[in-house]
């Protein structure tokens, strides 16, 4: 018994050890608890609101923040409150995906690129082209292409966040090729396919997950500016980026309806943004002076 | 019994244009259970000799471009893929120089030690970790410390891990590569000799790359030179040390600094090893060589001086003639 409680004390894993530095950072940590408050409070906020996020009631309209309606109504007497809880899992779940699904096709990119030399040139110029177009004509492109409602943005979203993942990727692969480790795995008799996954991925995982971090800040950004131009989320779903969109007529007179939904953007991505950076500095302990 | 034959393997890699002769037609046998220690400086071709053996020369640039190497009569250099796969680990393993990064850092040693026994052994997991704990405790590590990573262990503790690793599967074969020249002598000398008593209880054959002669006095029957691709001279420990015969054997054995002789300076042999993309016509060796003489501008033939001892040179052709 005491041996086996021995053996769990000195078990450290890296990723304990990166969790214990990360604890250490404030800002990171301050990050990662808001992050949460805000995915609790838009998974479960909207079930507690007296309103329903889509109730026109024109007696309340252009309301400012009040005890009956905290962040104020909008022009059609909307509950601004609800709208941003409910905005909040668009928002969310649209950040996610996208930058998962980048994730996973760039990184995959980059590793066959580095694992096979071959692929190498193809995928990296195909890169190198996507990297080349600014970021949001490409978004737009795409979503002009494809029509405008939120499956397509998400679309455009994730193939503009893949090529940062794919450098990545293969930057991180090329160097771990190089180590002892692999011809080790090698000559013990793993496939192909062992080394990637047991071996390759578990190494090259650090800066993709700082990337995954700073990606969801940049997709949140860019979400909301296709929502703001027309391009993404159509009304009335509330997302966030629209809603600023809805009450720029109003900005003279009642501002409180375009800055509170864009006080909720910034505030996740300054979230998101510290959380990024404390991982980083976690994740890579020499490069905090 | 043979385990073991290497016939005139030749490896080359393409850099650009060059080429560059890595191995030049080596013949080798090891014996079941015996040990036979590569000798030769840095880039004579040793490494490249252990990785063709694994199958793991790298290509590109690399490539073996004629010989053969059986293990058991069955030529490895014919085999697929996923037949060698089979193989290493199993029935040849290789032990790397560095111990430092030849082991995976996000994984615990464990964990490594029964991915060779899981790749090559059906039995479940539990017993794959049983039989890890032991090979940890084989190897004098506690087998409580199988959870823990690589960074929480010394040098000397993770070559042992990688001994572990390489014994792991009972290969028939060990290829061991510079096994302690990552390590300092108290700790090379320890792991030498768990290296020594282990292949003697598993009777594993050895193939022992170094650079250090007095690790190959330790632990080797038999003792094959390698200079610029070549074996130069290879015999049993007795034939090398007592009567080494090629010039370069003997350069080697002089540049030993010897305690009771004072001297100011190393002896050392004279000149850099042939640039192995332009080797010279003849023997490789010529250039460095004091006996050098007309002849020797064309291939030296192979001299066998005893059963067990031969030499690639003129000169040891030139006396057994003239005897």
């Amino acid at each position: 018994m005491a041996d086996s409680r021995n053996r769990k004390r000195k078990k450290t894993s890296q990723a304990a050890e990166i969790w214990k530095r990360l604890q250490k950072n404030r800002m990171a940590m301050a990050g990662l608890c808001t992050l949460i408050v805000i995915l609790l409070l838009s998974l479960f906020g909207p079930l507690l609101s007296p309103y329903d996020y889509a109730a026109q009631n024109f007696t309340d309209r252009l309301m400012f923040p009040c005890a009956s309606h905290l962040f104020g109504t909008d022009n059609f007497g909307r509950d601004i409150l609800t709208r941003i809880l409910v905005g909040g899992r668009y928002t969310l779940f649209i950040t996610f995906v996208c930058i998962t699904s980048a994730a996973i096709m760039g990184s995959a990119l980059g590793l066959l690129a580095a694992f096979y030399p071959k692929m190498d040139n193809i995928i990296m110029r195909l890169v190198d082209i996507l990297m080349g177009i600014p970021t949001m004509l490409m978004c737009v492109s795409i979503v002009a292409a494809l029509g405008s409602n939120m499956k397509n943005m998400m679309i455009a979203l994730a193939v503009t966040q893949s090529p940062e993942f794919a450098r990545i990727m293969r930057a991180q692969v090329l160097t771990i090729k190089d180590r002892e480790f692999m011809e080790a795995a090698s000559s013990i008799g793993c496939s192909n396919g062992r080394i990637i996954f047991r071996h390759i991925i578990p190494n090259a995982l650090a800066p993709i997950i700082v990337q995954y971090t700073l990606g969801a800040v940049s997709v949140i950004l860019m979400s909301a500016s296709l929502s703001f131009v027309g391009m993404g989320v159509q009304p009335p779903t509330p997302e966030w980026g629209l809603m600023i969109s809805a009450g720029r007529d109003y900005l003279r007179d009642y501002w409180h309806i375009a800055i509170i939904p864009g006080l909720a953007i910034v505030v996740t991505a300054f979230a998101l943004n510290m959380l990024g950076d404390g991982l980083r500095d976690a994740l890579d302990p020499r490069l905090k002076q | 019994m043979e385990l073991l034959e290497i016939k005139n393997l030749v490896v080359q890699y393409s850099v650009g244009r060059d080429v560059v002769q890595a191995v030049n037609g080596i013949s080798l046998t090891v014996k079941e259970g015996a040990t036979i220690g590569l000798v030769g400086e840095t880039g004579a071709g040793k490494t490249t000799t252990a990785l063709s053996v694994m199958g793991l020369v790298p290509n590109p640039p690399g490539k073996v471009k004629s010989g053969e190497i059986l293990l058991d009569g069955e030529d490895l250099l014919k085999k697929s893929n996923k037949e060698m796969r089979k193989i290493r680990g199993k029935d040849i393993a290789m032990i790397f120089q560095d111990p430092m990064t030849s082991l995976n850092p996000v994984m615990t040693v464990g964990e490594q030690i029964m991915e060779v026994i899981q790749l090559h052994e059906k039995i479940s997991r539990q017993d794959a970790q049983k039989k890890a704990c032991e090979m940890l405790e084989l190897v004098g590590i506690p087998g409580q410390r199988y959870g823990e990573y690589p960074h929480q262990f010394s040098g000397g503790m993770k070559q042992r891990v990688i001994i572990a690793i390489a014994l792991a599967c009972n290969p028939r074969l060990l290829i061991a590569d510079e096994p302690t020249t990552a390590l300092d002598v108290t700790i090379q000398a320890q792991v030498l000799d768990m290296m020594r008593r282990l292949k003697e209880t598993y009777k594993t054959a050895m193939i022992l790359i170094t650079h250090d002669l007095g690790v190959v006095a330790e632990v080797c029957d038999q003792v094959a030179i390698m200079y610029a691709g070549e074996i130069v001279e290879k015999g049993t420990l007795e034939d090398i040390y007592e009567s080494p015969r090629h010039p370069y054997t003997i350069g080697l054995f002089q540049s030993i600094p010897d305690l009771d002789v004072e001297s100011e300076r190393l002896n050392i042999i004279p000149g850099m090893m042939p640039d192995p993309a332009a080797l010279p016509e003849g023997c490789n060796f010529c250039e460095r060589c004091q006996h050098a003489t007309e002849q020797c501008k064309k291939q030296p033939p192979v001299v066998r001086l005893s059963d067990t001892h031969e030499v690639q040179c003129f000169l040891a052709q030139d006396e057994k003639g003239g005897e």
